[in-house]
């Protein structure tokens, strides 16, 4: 059986890594790869590594710290932010990234999904959905939750896969940074209309959260950032708990 | 030197990595003459067997690779293109491994392709040296080698059993990517560049 996945997701902009803390700016945590080895070395199965700068600079500097994280670690790694065309995933492939997630530019030009596939492989296009419940419909949203849009998340998830998706990374706005938990029911709507891999992100607090997420939420991997960063669950106990509470998890 | 074989079937760049990693020097080359100068050489590969195995005759590889006597690692469809045949586009294979390449079917918990980390056991041999099974590897493939004869490890996917690793005399193959499999892959990595 394949193991579930346990991901920290790394914000990177200009170079380092970084966190929002409270909407008052970001707080640089630390280096990319010397993060990304010490998550690999405590257990993590895959890495994912989001761009937020702003500028082409920036978007420059990410490449070649891709290609640092390539030689550093010894894990699959998924990179994502600013991926708007097949060559921006080939320069990203090209620097050693093993997916490539795709978010804004995939709703406004879902041919992207399928160009990107057939060249590299579905396995290579992971499809994230940013979405809020508004009157009870799961909206996706773009440009990191500022946009809303009409796009719907489950027929959106669906069409996704369709166009030749490997995952869908969904994240709830309206759980994310919360700490509250994930939001268990959309995961196992989502991984029962899916024949694709689900990734959960948004609302991890507790070891507890993670378990229902990888259970009752059904998910095939929860991805979480600040309970890493911080230190407040390390990895390697995290794999013990879950492995103790019957999930199939690497040790 | 370590001869990575350059022949348009991807992955390149992680190899290399590992390579780098373990301190090992390498080159990536087509040129039949550096790979049989070479104390090991490695057929990676990602993509289509049919495909894959088509690029290697056209750059003449086919017989270059079969009369190789030193150590040879084929990765994921680099092991593929090795074996007798695939469903994946018809191929016929190189034959050095008696296995036959099929495609996974899809059942209710077992989603294709067959992604993520897994466990291996069985294990047989120099390649796996101080391991023990159970442990995970990392697997992305959506065909699989049948067992046989040349089977030195197994997985277990979608109601199969299959080779996660062939040994033929100095040929070996690996479905799952050590390159990416953490410590216990540079592991594997490490015995194949001490054989």
């Amino acid at each position: 059986m394949v193991a579930k996945r346990i991901i920290p997701c790394l914000d990177v902009k200009d170079g380092v890594v970084v966190k929002g803390i409270n909407f008052e700016g970001l707080k640089e945590v630390g280096d990319a790869v010397d993060m990304g080895v010490k998550y690999s070395r405590d257990g993590a199965d895959e890495l994912v590594y989001l761009d937020i700068s702003a500028t082409q600079e920036g978007r420059n500097t990410f490449v070649d710290l891709v290609g640092r994280i390539a030689l550093g670690i010894n894990i699959p790694f998924t990179v994502g932010g600013g991926i708007h065309s097949l060559d921006d995933a080939s320069r990203l492939l090209d620097a050693g990234a093993d997916k490539i997630s795709i978010n804004s530019a995939a709703i406004a030009n879902p041919d992207l999904i399928g160009q990107i596939a057939g060249k590299y492989g579905n396995q290579f296009v992971v499809v994230a959905i940013d979405a809020k419940m508004v009157d009870g419909v799961w909206r996706a949203t773009t440009h990191g939750g500022k946009r809303m849009t009409d796009v719907e998340l489950f027929s959106w998830a669906r069409e996704a896969q369709e166009r030749g998706a490997g995952e869908i990374l969904f994240t709830s706005m309206d759980h994310d940074g919360t700490r509250n938990g994930y939001a268990c029911e959309a995961y196992a709507q989502l991984s029962d209309i899916l024949s694709i891999p689900v990734i959960a992100s948004g609302g991890a607090g507790s070891i507890d959260h993670i378990v229902d997420v990888l259970n009752e939420g059904k998910a095939d991997a929860a991805l979480a950032a600040s309970i890493f960063h911080y230190g407040q669950i390390p990895i390697p106990e995290l794999k013990q708990a879950l492995s103790a509470r019957g999930i199939n998890v690497r040790l | 030197m370590i001869a990575i074989v350059d022949y348009d079937a991807g992955n390149i760049e992680s190899v290399s990595n590992a390579l780098r990693r373990l301190g090992a020097e390498f080159e990536l080359t087509a040129d039949p003459e550096r790979i049989i100068a070479a104390e090991k050489v490695i057929l990676p590969g990602v993509g289509n067997d049919a495909e894959a195995v088509a690029s290697l005759r056209a750059k003449g590889l086919e017989p270059v690779i079969k009369g190789l006597r030193r150590p040879v690692l084929g990765i994921c469809v680099g092991m593929q293109i090795m074996c007798r045949d695939s469903e994946e586009g018809n191929a016929i294979g190189l034959g050095i491994f008696d296995a036959h390449v099929k495609k996974f079917i899809p059942t209710e918990d077992s989603k294709v392709p067959h992604m993520g980390w897994n466990t291996i056991a069985n294990l047989d041999g120099k390649l796996f040296k101080g391991m023990k099974g159970g442990q995970h590897v990392y697997f992305v493939h959506s065909y699989y080698a049948s067992l046989c004869p040349d089977t030195i490890a197994t997985c277990r996917h979608a109601g199969v059993m299959f080779s996660a690793a062939l040994k033929y005399e100095n040929f070996y193959g690996t479905q799952f990517h050590p390159e990416k499999s953490g410590d216990v892959g540079e592991q594997i990595l490490a015995n194949f560049l001490a054989l």
